[in-house]
């Protein structure tokens, strides 16, 4: 935290420091790894129709399924990542995956974000009971096993994409609350929101133009961080069968299928499984270098 | 130190309190009749009116809730709908395998998360870079995916260990040693996984704890006093960075056994976690309902005895903590 300055105003005063402010992504080598890798596989999401063939043709299975990566079928069509056992191509099923994990784990994320801005800034503004008791429930949901519940929900309700969001969006605030209540606390008593009070912004209108904005930095990175936990937590559930449901694709229920075939077809579950790692931690460097770059005294990493 | 515990112990009790509360209002919202569902589909409106009263549904919901309170705390979790066991005999037999999982794999990672993450912060330069690569990605690593890549490798390809269950079939008939090792070959790679995929938060958050207190006075001094970089690293900023990753390793015991639920289910490995993975894939909701309060209870004496180890590290926290991790 610098000096007095209020970012929140600064930034509608005017934005054509934008392209000077986000250069340091290409200099920063994990930044613009993570950056440079997820903006790829969005663009494959994206894409997918154009990069990719139909992920669930499936034509003369007996000759087509568990081919290995690289190769081509009777019907002359080539695989990049090979089949599966129904003689799909794995790297359409991966890139129309892509859409899911990506999706699920962005709309979680926001769900997050949103609800633990909402906490944080309400306990933080407001002290007295409301906040003694939403503090006290942010505890309480951080200290509950985050997959045990998801498992209770995801197993009382019909298992589907839009049941995912909301669950891991519904455990996943936690964090963002605890941070951006501290840095509620610490924006309310500087100058710049007091004269804002002064001038008589009501309380909403300070918290929501002058004291969030500035306390936006760590939620930028624990939002980063917690994208690739969301991701990962998407394909587990798909994984155990409580996600996405197939024949729909998505990395988790990927890895699921090639499960059974781990020994003549190890490429089903290996493929999925480096996409995810792979676009994990690209949101994990990402978030550690725009930690990193707002705060260079907070190295720390958890 | 022992007030602090006590408020703490009254702190986890009203956590599992939550819990049990949490279950039985989700349980309500949830779709479907469970007397509907226990009777079956062919039933007459009065069969399903019987179970209603037999379950106690048609009582008013104070009423309902203060009995599931009741039954839980009695240990009345009711028989599963799938197996047709008692749900406590299940969870009885389950919950040591957990503790021993989860246990171990607790101790192996922070041994080796705190011995790399020292080594990176105390080298430094291209080890520490290479690293950081390394304990980044076992950071970004799946547990069930990890898994399943060394069940591949070590079961298919290689044929050295086992990859289901706790113990060989023909455990029973072994003696001694061979028994021994027979459970250690069972144990070998879903304690590996997680170890392995705990080792890159550890190892992360060690260096930058020890990073942050290198630059503190006290090290100077230290270094000023003329004692060796070795010890001036051990005695001084080693155990001082101790202090937030022992906090962390309470805060991280959610994550742990969010994880170990995957690697159990993988595994085969008979504890708590494969237990609710069953019980959620056949909707049995006592197995269910009972694994998940059960689960609360371990990770909430793990946190206890976590904060226990914090308070003999770091004698200053015996008096003033709680309410100041605020910004973490």
């Amino acid at each position: 935290m610098g000096g007095p300055e209020d970012r929140g105003a600064a930034r509608r005063r005017g934005g054509g420091a934008v392209m000077a402010r986000w250069s340091w992504v290409l200099r920063d080598r994990r930044a613009a790894f993570g950056a440079g890798l997820l903006l790829l596989v969005l663009l494959i999401a994206v894409l997918a129709p154009l990069v990719a063939g139909d992920p669930s043709l499936q034509r003369d299975i007996v000759a087509t399924r568990f081919l290995p990566p690289l190769s081509t079928d009777v019907h002359g069509t080539f695989h990049l990542l090979g089949t599966d056992r129904f003689g799909r191509d794995l790297w359409a099923r991966m890139a129309y995956g892509a859409r899911v994990s990506l999706g699920v784990g962005g709309l979680a994320v926001l769900v997050s974000v949103l609800l633990g801005m909402a906490v944080g800034a309400a306990a933080g503004f407001w002290s007295g009971w409301p906040a003694t008791v939403l503090l006290a429930l942010t505890d309480f949901a951080l200290a509950l096993p985050r997959v045990v519940l998801l498992l209770l929900l995801a197993s009382l309700w019909q298992p589907s994409a839009t049941l995912v969001v909301l669950v891991l969006g519904l455990t996943g605030w936690m964090t963002i609350a605890r941070l951006v209540h501290g840095e509620v606390r610490a924006l309310a008593v500087r100058p710049f929101v007091e004269s804002a009070i002064g001038l008589g912004g009501s309380d909403l209108r300070v918290l929501v133009r002058h004291v969030l904005p500035n306390a936006l930095t760590p939620v930028i990175v624990a939002a980063a961080l917690g994208l690739g936990n969301a991701i990962m937590l998407e394909a587990g559930l798909s994984f155990l069968g409580l996600g996405v449901q197939p024949p729909a694709p998505s990395w988790g229920n990927l890895i699921a299928s090639g499960r059974d075939t781990l020994v003549n077809a190890p490429w089903v579950a290996t493929a999925p499984g480096v996409a995810l790692v792979l676009v994990v931690l690209a949101a994990t460097l990402l978030g550690d270098a725009v930690r990193d770059r707002l705060d260079p005294a907070a190295r720390r990493t958890g | 130190m022992t007030g602090l515990l006590l408020r703490r112990a009254m702190g986890g009790g009203a956590v599992v309190f939550g819990v049990l509360t949490l279950m039985f209002f989700l349980l309500r919202m949830a779709p479907g009749d469970p007397a509907r569902l226990l009777v079956g589909p062919g039933a007459t409106a009065e069969q399903v009116a019987a179970q209603r009263h037999a379950l106690g549904l048609d009582r008013p919901m104070p009423a309902q809730y203060a009995a599931w309170l009741g039954r839980f705390a009695r240990g009345d979790w009711g028989t599963s709908i799938a197996s047709g066991r008692r749900v406590r005999t299940m969870l009885a037999e389950a919950w040591p395998a957990t503790v021993r999982l989860v246990g171990l794999s607790l101790v192996l990672s922070y041994l080796i998360g705190i011995a790399v993450g020292a080594v990176q912060a105390m080298r430094g330069g291209r080890l520490d870079t290479a690293l950081s690569v390394a304990t980044v990605t076992l950071f970004a690593l799946p547990g069930y995916w990890l898994g399943l890549m060394l069940v591949m490798l070590f079961t298919y390809r290689a044929r050295l260990l086992p990859a289901f269950g706790a113990a060989g079939l023909d455990a029973d008939f072994l003696t001694g040693w061979a028994r021994t090792a027979d459970r250690l070959r069972h144990l070998a790679l879903p304690l590996a996984t997680l170890t392995l995929v705990g080792i890159g938060g550890t190892a992360r958050y060690v260096r930058g704890a020890m990073l942050d207190v290198a630059g503190a006075q006290f090290v100077t001094i230290a270094r000023a006093k003329g004692l060796s970089p070795l010890r001036v690293t051990v005695r001084h900023v080693l155990r001082n960075a101790l202090i937030p990753v022992l906090t962390l390793l309470g805060l991280s015991l959610p994550a742990l056994f969010s994880g170990a639920v995957f690697i159990e289910a993988i595994f085969a490995w008979p504890g708590v976690g494969r237990v609710l993975v069953q019980g959620v894939q056949a909707r049995d909701y006592p197995v269910v309902m009972a694994a998940t309060a059960v689960s609360a209870v371990l990770v909430v004496l793990g946190n206890l005895l976590a904060e226990a180890l914090v308070g003999w590290a770091d004698p200053r926290t015996a008096g003033q903590r709680g309410g100041g991790a605020a910004g973490r």
